[in-house]
């Protein structure tokens, strides 16, 4: 195994990336599935469309749209930029881009594992004196865990091979905004660094393999803990 | 318990339209599927909102689209047992039966859990999980678990309807003591006339979406006997059974009845006899199998749906058996003729 100081930082900034990108979208997805699955909701194709439409558009496009609102002339950015904080070129753009392109299938997994929860479930418990909330956290939250879990590794897996859209808003500047797929990139342009781009792709191959097995492990619990 | 209903529903091509005012403590709702039984159930419980017009509970009001008043479900105190027992999963039996105990505000929190967990026998479920019930227990952790949410009424949408005969005769003695015991008022909804018979002492009958009339469980009976799986159900009282030869003598009235089933029968029990377990004879037969043979006097004699329905007389007590017509035409039955009617100690159904 070939890394450079460059690459371990790479590595440690893909983990965090997608971590941060997969902890900041839940909520979220746990409400937008929530809306979509529970709710009658005037418009609600639009805001289907809306959450899907990164599942169907190239990722050099989202970051692009994300660049136009987030950079320096754009609404959000400017707004952003008064307040001090600036998100273009930081690993924090990085998040965005991989939340805003894993979003659909967290909400699309969580999703899933809502509408499996029968109806008069959630009735009985208004009907015990539950309010929607109190509902919401203690039926429909711990029956939708496994959906979660599954959105949650798919997400954080997405996040780890994001490339088209971080490139765009966060940059690929070694130590501060690459991430492995942005590194494995460099490498594989200088005809040298054969040796250097297996060894990322190798670490890519264990993590993910990690992430895989940790989905695995966590759906077998929670598939014993509901069967006891 | 008064409930006022004048509401009106769509449903796609489906329209509903209730007014009805009904006071009583044990409600039924008799009607086929697809009558609009279980959307009254959703629209009082607060699960659906009618398009238009109110619902009183007591004198309150529940909803009033006048007003703009819609109760949310968790405000109404009005518990449910559906037809599937729509335990938690994700929760032990235990905290399935505390949830709504849990959420009852303490002034209202007049049933216990350990008096409900004794009367439901309910103890060595506790700490099972719910996937591991049969059929009846879940029902009777759902009855547990509705009930100790302590609601001013209950509902009862078919509980019994996804069990086999069986267990609904197992279920039914709780579903009694239950109501008796704990004194909740409730609606018992059904498509079985001899559910209605046996839980309910007044009759909303629905059909199309629209009330037919209201009635009695008796009259209900009558009526249907012919289409009725059991018939009429006939139900006794039987008391201080003594063992005799394996089978059990009860006192019913001034009769003595023999029943194959009166193990552990406390002082008093309800048995169920339907109507077509009883053989009518002219005169006394010599000898036969069956071991109750009852002199009676026929008092009154009713048609439902091509059945002749013999009200009997046995020293005082009342039994109704169903014959054909040529029946009753060979056995010239006219209203004060004496009959003999024999029963088979098996016919005997015990009820709690």
């Amino acid at each position: 195994m070939l890394l450079t100081p460059e690459d371990i930082t790479a590595i440690w900034l893909s983990l965090k990336v997608a971590l941060t990108a997969t902890l900041l979208s839940l909520p979220f997805g746990f409400a937008t599935a929530w809306l979509l699955v529970f709710k009658t909701l005037r418009g609600k194709v639009v805001l289907e469309v809306l959450v899907n439409l990164p599942l169907t558009l190239p990722p050099v496009v989202i970051g692009y749209f994300l660049l136009l609102l987030l950079g320096k002339n754009g609404w959000l950015g400017k707004a952003l930029a008064e307040t001090g904080i600036q998100l273009i070129f930081t690993w924090k753009a990085a998040v965005i881009a991989s939340a805003v392109v894993g979003f659909p299938l967290l909400v699309r997994s969580i999703r899933l594992g809502m509408e499996s929860i029968d109806k008069q479930l959630i009735a009985a418990s208004r009907t015990l004196g539950a309010s929607w909330y109190d509902s919401l956290f203690t039926i429909i939250l711990p029956l939708s865990l496994r959906g979660i879990v599954a959105g949650s590794s798919l997400m954080f897996a997405r996040s780890l091979g994001e490339f088209g859209a971080t490139i765009i808003v966060a940059g690929n500047m070694p130590g501060r905004t690459q991430t492995i797929p942005l590194a494995i990139y460099d490498y594989t342009s200088s005809p040298s660094s054969t040796a250097m781009a297996l060894s990322l792709c190798m670490v890519s191959v264990v993590i993910s393999v990690a992430v895989l097995l940790l989905h695995e492990m966590l759906g077998r619990k929670l598939d014993r803990s509901s069967a006891s | 318990m008064r409930l006022q209903l004048n509401l009106k529903k769509q449903f796609g091509s489906f329209f509903l339209k209730m007014d009805a005012d009904i006071s009583g403590e044990r409600i039924g709702i008799f009607g086929d599927s697809g009558s609009g039984k279980s959307s009254i159930v959703n629209l009082v419980a607060g699960l659906l909102q009618p398009d238009k017009g109110e619902i009183f509970l007591d004198g309150e009001a529940l909803f009033s689209s006048r007003d703009h008043l819609n109760i949310s479900p968790e405000k109404r105190r009005i518990a449910i047992v559906l037809q599937q027992a729509m335990l938690f999963p994700h929760l032990s039996v235990k905290n399935n039966l505390l949830y709504g105990y849990r959420r009852c505000a303490e002034q209202h929190r007049k049933i216990k859990p350990d008096a409900l967990i004794d009367l439901l026998k309910l103890e060595p479920l506790l700490h099972r999980g719910v996937n591991y019930l049969s059929g009846g227990e879940k029902q009777r952790v759902a009855l547990g678990r509705a009930v100790l949410a302590n609601p001013r009424l209950l509902l009862m949408d078919e509980p019994l309807s996804a069990l086999d005969d069986k267990l609904r005769y197992q279920i039914i003695p709780y579903l009694r003591s239950v109501s008796e015991e704990f004194r909740i008022p409730y609606l018992f909804i059904s498509h079985s006339v001899n559910e209605m018979q046996l839980m309910t002492e007044q009759i909303l009958v629905v059909n199309g979406g629209a009330l037919i009339e209201v009635t009695t469980p008796e009259r209900l009976a009558r009526n249907r006997m012919a289409q009725s799986q059991g018939g009429y159900l006939n139900l006794l009282h039987l008391a201080d059974p003594v063992n005799q030869h394996g089978l059990f003598a009860c006192r019913w009235g001034k009769n003595t009845l023999l029943v194959s089933t009166g193990a552990n029968c406390s002082e008093k029990s309800l048995f169920e006899l339907s109507s077509r377990e009883i053989i009518l004879f002219k005169k006394h037969p010599e000898a036969i199998s069956a071991r109750n043979l009852l002199e009676c006097t026929v008092e009154e004699m009713f048609n439902s749906g091509g059945r002749i329905g013999i009200v009997l007389s046995a020293d005082g007590e009342k039994l109704i058996a169903e014959i054909v017509q040529s029946a009753a035409d060979e056995l010239n039955i006219t209203p004060g003729s004496p009959l003999f009617a024999a029963i088979k100690a098996s016919s005997f159904r015990r009820l709690g």
